[in-house]
């Protein structure tokens, strides 16, 4: 391990439920202020106290956001996972923990050992046993700082803010760093092999996770009713929106230009959002997997009585606990095509927070152009951890598209009204909403039987004109959902490389590594489902093609052979699954070790 | 099968109501239920309950969930917007649609296998959370479109078609509401209209939740002897505890006795349900004693009918809410999005 300014990976371990998080994600921001990129991530359990929780902080003055994998220094608060922690250190790196108790024999010759007499320091320093433990996180927080290189400035002026209005609680935790960082000064060797240097690289960007994102996306794209149901890892969407509802959408009366209902399951959730978009108020809901897996009925019905319905699906591993609070994209085709019938429905895939917040506000306004279903797919890596993006932007002249209304005016002007009437070639037929109009445009909602004028029949040529229409305007969503992103080799290239969502920082750094050691791809990043056409010429413009996903299965790749009926073995699928987030050292092994592979085959 | 329009000849000695609508006007399509179905009857009151109120139809929103029950709105209020949502969960859909748009009238349809079995929890969570709506079971204690299999809602002991007795025991939706805090409770029988259209318009005047429990009986397959949802075995168990009139805050409230077996409970609008007493003791504002009263009754195998409770001052999900007054699918983009300089402001708060 050698020596490096503002590149390097730190870790926290802690107990769940003892305060860390605040002082973890305080030392995160404290180095975003002096200009370096970091990335952490939580790294939590099912439980609200007393089980390992982890948070991850990479630092990298490149700007690399994806996990890299490796430990540089543990920071080893919990004993129930002290041995497991310590062997995640990389060979030369540091382990920091609380030397009140001697360390246990044994412990690697071939890292560096830190101990700071945190608990003994707080015993001698506070009388109440809860100061004592908040405390010793800004204990260690101070430690940190000083080995490190953290100027102390900055970090009590983050103290500051964070207890802004609340003296009593700021100095405490101001004097606790100070006594911390005095101690190390004195008693520890510093700086260490790794410092961080203030630099200027972390420009106008802004510090967020992509619940939050999508919940304000959700403010600014009008929705007024939401309704969902407790679930990690998705809870904070909601939380969130009501909290920039409370901001930004309260008279001065106090009356409140939004609706938020906590249903009593998932399948009430969507029941209310698709009622409240039958109705014409922009809805939507947040959930997870076992959430959508609940909602699939009436994301049939939604499909075919054509509903607007906007569903953030922040995916994580599958059913029961644990796994759940780790992150996947496993949802793919459960999203893709959830519900009885012949359904498809509209995915967005975001990458980061910065896209979490247009996305949304995108989802909102596709679904009620498209008139259907449309899932906003966050998952927990960027849902639930605070990620390093471009600043969120609103064109201040963007106005809320509704799609095909017929209003008051419109039917009493004569319009002929015929609710699945495809009067414009796309698939997508104009609706009315209810009460608009005495005597004209009202009309039966149901699913599947009906003909063009919503009247009922089971009459075969009047369904298969439906879905007939409703592919076609599959197709249309086609040119109106947002398009792939290519970025080409700087030289040409048969190889090209295609990934989705929270995948893209480890991909872009993937693709760099892979470029130093001479190997060249052209890189796409599918940003929505259904897949515009330039997907496929993509893939049929490159000899070798890897999709690289975060699933067992291989999800979007059977999405994406279905869709344009391509050759398998066209497409070679990379595939990350245990629950952390895909690394850039995966992506580039993979890739390296296949092509090795296929140069060897041709060789033979 | 596709459907059949009902010929829109209008006689001209039709009377239209204030709105100037006649009673045609509420109808819709042809039912294609079961002659006799009591489900039917339930239809003609709800077309009768609506002119007779003034409601222009268009303002009415009318959902429903899976079943017979859940057919009819397509066979009334045809000029008003309907939604046969999905199986159990209508209460759901009608909550969203309450959401977005506060101005209209909602009416909810449902049977005893679509709101006491397989969609009891939305029931439940509907019901709990005011929302401003009618809501009827046409309760007949058996499925129909499956053909003839127990509801939730069969009596212990009573037969089926076949002649197997049912085991288990009923919910009985009116003492579930109650419990759960309904501000408006009634049941009636379908083939009552005197005393179910008063008891719809009533319903449809009160602001919360406001649900009405229509034991009709299914002439296909709960008609029999031994069945308790059958025409003849209503008929002889029904306990009526009152009879109401509805009158409209226009007209001139004529002052009554408190006590010559008359109650006037004055509604949100200014209309008044007059209440006329066929149970002496029976007050439909006490909740408690209508849950005692109702479960004495039933363990004495009779039907207790009309309005069992009502609380008039109730407020309803919005008003708990506090949703701003214009409908929330009218507000536009400049009411709801906080703009680009605020964002910018979110931004600074974020670095």
């Amino acid at each position: 391990m050698t020596a490096s300014t503002n590149d390097f990976v730190i870790k926290f371990a802690n107990v769940n439920g003892s305060g860390s998080a605040s002082a973890n994600e305080l030392f995160a921001k404290a180095i975003l202020r002096m200009g370096v990129p970091v990335s952490p991530r939580n790294i939590f359990p099912s439980n609200i106290q007393g089980l390992p929780t982890w948070y991850e902080v990479r630092v990298s003055a490149a700007g690399h956001l994806g996990r890299r994998g490796g430990v540089d220094l543990m920071v080893a608060m919990n004993p129930q996972t002290f041995e497991a922690d310590v062997r995640e250190i990389e060979a030369g790196g540091y382990l920091f923990f609380d030397s009140t108790k001697p360390l246990p024999p044994g412990v690697r010759s071939d890292i560096e050992v830190i101990g700071m007499p945190l608990t003994m320091l707080c015993v001698k320093h506070y009388d109440d046993p809860r100061q004592r433990q908040l405390l010793k996180n800004v204990l260690y927080l101070g430690g940190l700082s000083m080995l490190l290189g953290i100027e102390a400035d900055v970090v009590e002026t983050l103290l500051s803010e964070q207890y802004k209005g609340k003296p009593q609680l700021a100095q405490p935790n101001i004097d606790a760093f100070r006594l911390g960082r005095a101690w190390a000064k004195d008693n520890l060797k510093h700086p260490l092999k790794f410092a961080v240097v203030r630099a200027d690289n972390v420009g106008d960007r802004i510090f967020i996770d992509g619940n939050s994102a999508a919940g304000l996306g959700c403010v600014y794209g009008g929705a007024t009713v939401c309704a969902w149901y407790p679930i990690t890892p998705s809870t904070s969407v909601a939380e969130a929106f009501e909290k920039y509802c409370h901001k930004f959408r309260v008279d001065a009366d106090g009356k409140r230009k939004f609706a938020i209902v906590q249903a009593e399951d998932e399948i009430a959730s969507i029941g209310m959002v698709v009622g409240a978009g039958w109705n014409g108020a922009r809805a939507f809901t947040a959930t997870s997997g076992p959430g959508v897996s609940l909602m699939t009925e009436f994301l049939g019905l939604a499909y075919f009585a054509e509903i607007p319905a906007t569903i953030v699906n922040v995916q994580r591993g599958g059913p029961s606990t644990g796994m759940p609070t780790r992150t996947q994209q496993a949802d793919v085709l459960s999203c893709a095509w959830a519900s009885h019938g012949d359904t498809q429905h509209v995915l967005l895939f975001p990458e980061d927070p910065h896209e979490s917040f247009g996305f949304a506000a995108d989802a909102l306004d596709l679904a009620d152009k498209l008139q259907t279903p449309v899932f906003l797919m966050l998952d927990l890596d960027i849902g639930m951890n605070q990620r390093l993006c471009k600043p969120f932007q609103w064109d201040a002249e963007r106005t809320h598209q509704r799609g095909k209304v017929l209003d008051a005016e419109a039917l009493e002007s004569g319009v002929p009204f015929g609710r699945y009437r495809d009067v414009d070639g796309d698939g997508i037929a104009y609706r009315t909403y209810p009460g608009t109009h005495p005597v004209r445009g009202a009309y039966f909602t149901r699913g599947t039987t009906k003909d063009a004028d919503a009247r009922y029949s089971e009459r075969g040529p009047d369904y298969l004109e439906n879905v007939h229409r409703l592919k076609r305007k599959f197709e249309t969503a086609k040119s109106l959902v947002p398009q792939p992103i290519i970025e080409r080799a700087h030289r040409p290239t048969s190889i090209g490389v295609l990934y989705f969502g929270s995948t893209s920082p480890s991909m872009h750094e993937a693709a760099q590594r892979l470029a130093a050691e001479g190997l060249a791809l052209d890189l796409m990043r599918i940003r929505a489902y259904p897949f515009p056409d330039s997907v496929r010429d993509f893939v049929l413009a490159h000899e070798q093609v890897f999709l690289v996903e975060q699933n067992r299965d291989a999800q979007l790749r059977t999405l994406l052979i279905h869709a344009f009926d391509l050759d398998p073995a066209r497409v070679t699928a990379v595939l990350h699954y245990d629950g952390t987030p895909i690394t850039a050292r995966f992506i580039a092994g993979a890739i390296r070790d296949r092509l090795a592979a296929v140069r060897q085959e041709v060789a033979a | 099968m596709t459907y059949i329009a009902k010929p829109k000849l209008h006689h001209p000695s039709l009377t239209r109501n204030r709105v100037g609508f006649t009673r045609r006007d509420y109808e819709g399509k042809i039912s294609t239920l079961c002659a006799g179905c009591g489900h039917d009857s339930i239809s003609a009151a709800i077309v009768q309950a609506c002119w007779e109120l003034d409601i222009e139809p268009h303002r009415v929103a009318k959902l429903s969930g899976i079943g017979c029950s859940s057919k009819t709105p397509d066979y009334f209020l045809g000029q008003s917007h309907g939604f046969n949502t999905v199986h159990g969960r209508m209460p759901s859909v009608l909550t969203g649609a309450y959401l977005a748009n506060r101005d209209l009238l909602y009416l909810g349809v449902s049977g005893d296998g679509d709101s006491a079995s397989i969609g009891i929890g939305q029931f439940v969570h509907a019901m709990r959370r005011g929302v401003d709506m009618t809501y009827i079971v046409e309760n007949n204690g058996v499925y129909g479109l499956t053909k003839g299999q127990f509801s939730a809602t069969a009596d212990q002991g009573s037969k089926s078609k076949k002649g197997v007795e049912n085991t288990d025991s009923p919910v009985d939706l009116v003492s579930l509401a109650l419990q759960l805090g309904a501000s408006f409770v009634a049941r009636s029988f379908s083939g009552d209209k005197a005393q179910l259209v008063p008891l719809i318009k009533a319903a449809m005047k009160h602001r919360g939740a406001a649900f009405i429990d229509v034991i009709s009986p299914c002439v296909a397959f709960n008609n029999h002897g031994g069945s308790t949802k059958s025409y003849d075995y209503v008929r002889e168990h029904n306990d009526a505890v009152n009879r109401l009139d509805i009158i409209e805050g226009r007209a001139a409230i004529e002052v009554v006795q408190p006590d010559d077996g008359v109650i006037d409970v004055e509604q949100h609008d200014g209309s008044v349900i007059r209440l006329r007493k066929l149970e002496a003791d029976y007050d439909p504002r006490d909740r408690l004693e209508a849950m005692n009263f109702i479960a004495h009754h039933a363990a004495k195998g009779e039907v207790v009918t009309g309005l069992l409770f009502v609380d008039a001052d109730a407020r309803d999900f919005h008003a708990h809410l506090k949703t701003a007054p214009t409908p929330l699918n009218q507000l536009d983009t400049a009411a709801l999005c906080p703009g680009a300089a605020a964002l910018e402001k979110v931004n600074a708060g974020l670095r």
